[in-house]
């Protein structure tokens, strides 16, 4: 584990630990926010919280790169991965937003 | 370009704060309009941030994906009906798990990679769990969709057989790990693909809320893996916000169904132990039926009225006519709620869209919890399309396999209505004793059809 820790922190420059840390507190954010969602909404939530977790776009945009100019099978899997993650975020917003519009009206 | 990474870091914070608001905006239908604008603007911030960051990105291919993405997401988006969200919701599930076994794999193949032993077990994390939820989603969009049985795969084969792909999966995983085999890589994302087939197939149609929460639960950790990866805190914080939403979705649902995760996941839902009270099901039991115009005259007659909702009454989509119903009976001053039970639709939270689709006012949708205290004070209970969330043997019948379940208490009013297509028993197979009851008026036909004839016996008269 120790190893493990030493090699993050040579890479990213941040000890693995805040990393980490930074995680289990936003669990812990997550859990008291998501609890305050009422039920009524939950649908809205699952839509939403896709959209939010195509934020792997940003993981798929740094592999959508070229190599010496060259495009690579690595640039194609990225653009791959873009292309399903804007899906998600497009769809996974604008369907939320339909489903609260009829929360909304009237009121 | 250097610094930029620096200004990036505090970008994709505010980012992570405007996904956190999001969620808080959706605590009650006022605020959650704008949590989710601050959602789509943190996103936004959030792509445009990592532009600066990438090197040499492929501009020209990642605005074609994403205008391309863009199309199809919001053309779904404006058109899929709302009966649909269940199986849309587990495709966008899908998505995001190919898209993280995309990014992996990608990873795997980039040259620039600089593939340290944590680099390898964190990617390794990120593309099981993707490539686990893509297939399971995949699977659980095709029960609720009806375009795969429902029926649960079943077989004494079967749970050896996830056993074996699991060890697999982890030993080709290790193998990677230790020696960064390109071969073992694949082989470990070709397994953990079969392996989210062999998990939830053999879960039944019926649990499916279930397993679609639990599905949303797991694309959220497959992005936090991602964003172990490239060690980026706006992916790990929103990973663990979807994580822990799906997580506390899953043990809602589970809990309305008064079952453990574990007996979902490996019990295996009417495949087995249906014993005790099924006996009794030969003898004959006496019920009352009655017409719809009876049941409206009734209803204009009450004072209150709350109506219990199930999956039946979207099936025979009869939103509107209940609605309609509704709005004729308040126009007689009779006061209308309806009772929503956690797994009245096909996903959590399901019914209430689907009525809110109709316009039925949010204020008089009321939840379990809030709502069970007033059903000993209220004159009709109209049942439509429901059934197991209303049977009182899941408080009195220890034998029963739903015993413990939380229901509506719909038995305790003075008089209940039930629109049923017949007497063949819901979904759980389970005979109804709320049906026999002697204050329990039957009404058989079509959800849609018996709503109208109500409607029309209402407003026919009160004028």
């Amino acid at each position: 584990m120790n190893e493990l820790a030493q090699t993050v922190e040579q890479v990213v420059g941040i000890p693995f630990v805040a990393v980490f840390t930074i995680f289990v507190l936003a669990i812990f954010v997550g859990y008291y926010v998501v609890w305050s969602v009422t039920p009524a909404l939950h649908t809205p939530l699952m839509a939403v919280t896709n959209a939010v977790s195509s934020i792997i776009i940003v993981g798929a945009m740094l592999q959508t790169i070229t190599f010496d100019g060259e495009i690579t099978l690595t640039t194609i899997l990225g653009a791959i991965a873009v292309l399903l993650a804007s899906i998600n975020i497009f769809g996974g917003f604008a369907v939320t937003d339909r489903m609260l519009d009829m929360f909304k009206k009237k009121k | 370009m250097d610094n930029f990474a620096d200004y990036a870091d505090w970008i994709y914070l505010l980012g992570a704060v405007l996904f956190v608001l999001t969620l808080r905006g959706l605590s009650s239908p006022k605020t959650a309009v704008a949590g989710n604008r601050y959602g789509m603007f943190g996103m936004a911030l959030a792509v445009i941030a990592t532009f600066f960051v990438a090197p040499s990105p492929a501009l020209a291919l990642i605005f074609a994906a994403m205008v391309i993405g863009a199309g199809i997401g919001i053309y779904r988006a404006r058109t899929v009906p709302m009966t649909q969200m269940p199986e849309t919701v587990a495709m966008m599930h899908s998505l995001v798990g190919m898209a993280a076994v995309l990014i992996a794999v990608a990873a795997v193949l980039n040259p620039n990679q600089n593939f340290t032993a944590v680099f390898r077990f964190e990617l390794f994390i990120g593309c099981f769990v993707g490539a686990i939820t893509f297939t399971a989603s995949v699977i659980a969009w095709g029960k609720l969709s009806a375009k795969l049985a429902a029926k649960p795969l079943k077989g004494a084969w079967v749970k050896p057989t996830q056993a074996i792909l699991f060890l697999a999966m982890l030993g080709f995983g290790a193998d990677y790990f230790i020696t960064d085999s390109l071969q073992s890589f694949l082989i470990m994302t070709a397994i953990a693909l079969i392996f989210g087939y062999f998990w939830i197939a053999p879960i039944g149609g019926g649990d499916m809320p279930v397993v679609v929460s639990l599905l949303n639960s797991l694309s959220g950790w497959a992005a936090a893996g991602i964003g172990f990866t490239l060690s980026n805190s706006m992916l790990i914080i929103a990973g663990a916000l979807v994580g822990s939403s799906g997580a506390i979705l899953s043990y809602i649902m589970c809990k309305a169904m008064n079952r453990s995760l574990l007996n979902v996941l490996f019990g295996g839902f009417g495949s087995s132990s249906d014993t005790g009270s099924t006996s009794d099901e030969h003898i004959e039991k006496n019920y009352r039926s009655g017409s719809a115009e009876d049941a409206a005259f009734m209803m204009s007659n009450a004072s209150s009225v709350v109506i219990v909702p199930g999956y039946g009454l979207a099936q025979a989509r009869a939103q509107n006519a209940v609605k309609e119903l509704t709005t004729a009976l308040k126009a007689q001053g009779v006061s209308v709620r309806y009772a929503i039970h956690p797994v009245a639709g096909r996903m959590p939270g399901h019914m209430n869209v689907l009525l809110a689709e109709a316009d039925v006012p949010y204020d008089d949708v009321c939840e379990m919890d809030e709502i069970n205290s007033d059903f000993g004070a209220t004159d009709v209970v109209l049942v439509i399309g429901a059934n197991d969330v209303v049977n009182p043997a899941a408080k009195d019948d220890p034998s029963s396999p739903i015993y413990g379940m939380p229901i509506l208490e719909a038995n305790r009013a003075r008089t209940i209505m039930v629109i049923k297509r017949s007497m063949s028993p819901g979904y759980a197979g389970l005979d109804n004793s709320l049906f026999y009851m002697d204050k329990t008026m039957m009404i058989f036909g079509d959800a849609k059809k018996v709503l109208e004839d109500m409607l029309k016996a209402v407003s026919g008269s009160g004028h």
